[in-house]
């Protein structure tokens, strides 16, 4: 009896599963405490209003695995959360949805959602999610006598000595090569379209390349510090924030020289979810979801509205206002989706022929 | 070795008479049919699988590598009309019309990503040269398309760009082949290095051979003693001490790598031991992760048993008392050694060395976590351009050059062994 039981169970689950999925969507993230937060600023509440099931799947960014996907025709993705600059990217190579920003939610006051939104949240193929930020953490027990304060000390390898960590890729690190060579802020894009700006950004480069611990995925620089494997480390501020507040970690946000981006959700092209899609991404939009997500990560909110309802962080009570990037807007560089989607390729190609030699 | 045996069998012919005999021979080569299409029958699943899920996406990478794909066929007015262009000088006015009716036909049936990302990779800023000429297409020009291009963007009147465009609408190229021994093609055709801040898979192809080489040495030398002292202790203690082999092998890969970074790392188990013995002192640890060093010891100890077990099973094999005899005979131990036993188990060794330099060339995981930057091998960038860049026809050019590399080693194996080729014992 027992037995028979079983393959009944099995038989059935096998038989619901096809009508299971079809309530269920496949959102991608970067994983780590950034999924952790848009679980409970985005997912369970979509969930609890909608009855379809989020399924999470992390990734570490690019384009690939999605057009990879929209080749094949077999697109499992339904909608993937990345930089502004991967938006655009996918959008001319036809490899993601094109998304009505016209449908967006109002904000509750009744401004519409195009008024509402931050400048560059919303373009053909993208509708912003979070805005976030490149920046410099130390680990406070490196630096007993007090820790670095600028860009410049995170290339200063006599004043601060120690292993510092660095994102593998091009992004972030040619702009503070160049901030760090004395660069002011308003001119770093135009200087790295110059081959001479190139070579100095990489000059600087060189200069700590044998102190640079490379990291890849978000989740890595928080464990790289409190391993005591480097002393400081770019990394996505939020997640240091995290680390601090939800981990009690010894660790200092420095946001001198932050690159701060945006992050949009995007659709890869033909998935069969498309309706549902549309409905997650119109759905984290509304203005209650955006401060919810800050007030859990200290991730920016995309639209203004969101702003006034940012409150206390539910375990420290630290005020979240002040660890939004947009609270820290001196010395900091917006992080230019146009320069990106058009010189990716070629930095990147260089980057990584300087990195591997 | 099968059909050898039915065909030692011959059958008792000489007994009967012509046509008997004739009858008798087709009985016989029906049933051998009958068996080896039987034999087809049982392999016959492993070749469609081999077929689907191996020769179809090698062929499919080898393609990708020399092809551009639909990039003549998006715009093909414009490579019809460019055919005639002597690649002097700006390209005719027909050119251009054609050229940005080629555009709009390719926006408005959404084919515009495969004329985008081909250009792209060879021309820095193509994408956003043609994000913003696509724009400038809705209405006719009053001038003619030549004047309002080069207007829209001075690029289009740069000859090289034309020259380009000319040589990916060619169905077939070799510049993914020449980009992976950092070459290009200059807009006079000429083949040229890259410059030296971009030449890199040559370097790493390099890396990866003497890596792969080092780690098969490494794994030779650290198992061979571990084999010979396998096959000669007593059964119940030697498969104790095999699963001490076969444990790790049937942990994940990924498991075994992180706790090496665990061991390695500068605050880690090793270099603390070391501090608190004195060897080294605390501001001096040393760097055993994140550079090719990490990369050696992770790979040798996770493709330690593909050396370990082909060693085991050819040792296995050899009759103790060849040994003994050649000591009861006057050797010396050494002698012994050199002269009857390692002889004998140079197959294992040959079939491990090889087994485990052809799994590390293609290694991937390993050397993404520990290997820094000083550490990465062909393989990691291979991924990187599938994953990240997407340059495809890189990644299948990079693929096949490796594939080669491969087979090369193989054949020299096979000629250095005699023809042998793989005894696992």
């Amino acid at each position: 009896m027992k037995r028979y039981l079983t393959s009944t169970a099995i038989v059935l689950a096998a038989l619901s599963a096809p009508v299971l999925a079809q309530d269920s969507i496949t959102v991608v993230g970067w994983g780590g405490a950034y999924t952790e937060s848009q679980r409970q600023a985005f997912y369970l509440p979509f969930t609890e209003a909608t009855g379809i099931a989020v399924n999470s799947v992390d990734y570490n960014g690019g384009l690939g695995q999605i057009k990879a996907q929209v080749d094949s025709g077999n697109v499992t993705w339904d909608v993937v959360v990345g930089e502004k600059a991967l938006a655009e990217i996918g959008c001319f190579d036809n490899i993601l949805e094109q998304l009505d920003a016209s449908t967006l939610p109002d904000a509750p006051d009744g401004t519409p959602a195009a008024d509402d939104f931050i400048d560059g949240t919303i373009s053909d193929c993208g509708i912003g999610s979070v805005i976030w930020s490149t920046s410099i953490a130390y680990d406070q027990r490196a630096f007993p006598d007090g820790g670095p304060q600028t860009i410049n000390d995170f290339f200063d390898l006599e004043k601060f000595p120690g292993k510092r960590g660095l994102r593998k890729s091009a992004d972030v690190n040619l702009e503070w090569a160049l901030l760090a060579d004395g660069v002011p802020v308003d001119q770093v894009y135009e200087l790295l379209e110059t081959e001479e700006g190139i070579n100095r950004a990489f000059a600087k480069l060189d200069t700590i390349k044998d102190s640079v611990v490379w990291w890849e995925a978000g989740s890595q620089p928080p464990q790289l510090l409190a391993d005591r494997e480097v002393v400081m480390t770019s990394a996505y501020s939020s997640r240091i924030f995290n680390a601090i507040n939800d981990e009690n970690q010894p660790f200092t946000i420095v946001w001198d020289g932050q690159v701060w981006d945006r992050d949009v959700w995007m659709i890869p092209k033909g998935t069969s979810k498309l309706e549902a899609a549309r409905q997650f991404v119109n759905f984290t939009s509304e203005t209650e979801q955006q401060a919810a997500i800050t007030n859990v990560s200290s991730y920016g909110p995309v639209r203004q509205s969101a702003i006034a309802l940012i409150g206390k962080h539910e375990k420290t009570g630290v005020d979240m206002k002040d660890f939004v990037p947009t609270a820290h807007l001196e010395n900091a560089i917006e992080s230019d989706s146009e320069f990106w989607a058009t010189y990716r390729e070629e930095l990147f190609a260089r980057f990584n022929a300087w990195l591997a030699l | 070795m099968m059909s050898g045996t039915i065909a030692n069998v011959r059958p008792p012919a000489a007994q009967l008479d012509g046509a008997k005999r004739r009858q008798v021979l087709r009985q016989y080569r029906r049933s051998q049919r009958r068996d080896s299409l039987r034999a087809l029958a049982l392999v016959a699943p492993l070749c469609v699988f081999l077929a689907v899920m191996f020769g179809w996406p090698l062929a499919t990478m080898l393609t990708r590598a020399v092809s551009n794909d639909d990039f003549g066929a998006v715009l093909h007015r414009t490579s019809a009309s460019l055919a005639e262009w002597d690649g002097t000088g700006t390209p005719s006015e027909r050119v251009y019309a054609d050229f940005a009716a080629d555009l709009r036909q390719a926006r408005d049936e959404q084919t515009m990503g495969q004329v985008t990302s081909a250009l792209n990779f060879e021309w820095t800023g193509a994408r956003s040269l043609l994000m913003r000429t696509v724009r400038q297409l809705s209405s006719e020009p009053e001038n003619g398309w030549k004047e309002k291009l080069i207007e829209t963007a001075p690029d289009w009147g740069n000859p090289d760009l034309w020259i380009l465009i000319k040589r990916l609408a060619q169905p077939y190229t070799s510049r993914h082949f020449l980009a992976a021994l950092d070459l290009e093609q200059a807009a006079d055709g000429s083949i040229q290095g890259v410059g030296p801040e971009k030449a890199i898979y040559v370097t790493l192809f390099w890396r990866t051979l003497w890596v792969s080489a080092a780690v098969a040495g490494l794994c030779l030398v650290l198992g061979y003693p571990l084999a010979t002292l396998l096959a000669r202790l007593p059964l119940k203690t030697s498969n104790l001490l095999m699963m001490l082999v076969l444990l790790p092998f049937w942990t994940s890969l990924l498991v075994r790598t992180t706790s090496w970074m665990v061991l390695l790392q500068d605050n880690g188990v090793i270099n603390s031991m070391l501090v608190w013995l004195g060897l080294v002192s605390d501001g001096n640890r040393l760097s055993l992760i994140f550079n090719v060093t990490g990369t050696l010891i992770a790979m040798t100890h996770v493709l330690l048993p593909f050396m370990i077990l082909p060693l085991y099973s050819v040792m296995k094999s050899i009759p103790p008392s060849y040994v003994r005899a050649a000591l009861s005979l006057g050797a010396s131990p050494v002698t012994a050694f050199w002269q009857v036993y390692l002889p004998q188990t140079i197959p294992g060794v040959l079939a491990g060395t090889l087994m485990v330099f052809v799994l590390a060339v293609g290694y991937y995981i390993t050397p993404a976590l520990v290997g820094g930057q000083s550490g990465q091998l062909i393989s990691n960038i291979i991924a990187y351009h599938m994953q990240q860049s997407l340059n495809w026809g890189l990644a299948g050019a990079l693929g096949s050059l490796l594939l080669v590399g491969v087979l090369l080693v193989y054949w020299l194996f096979n000629r250095l062994t005699g023809g042998q080729g793989l005894r696992m014992g």
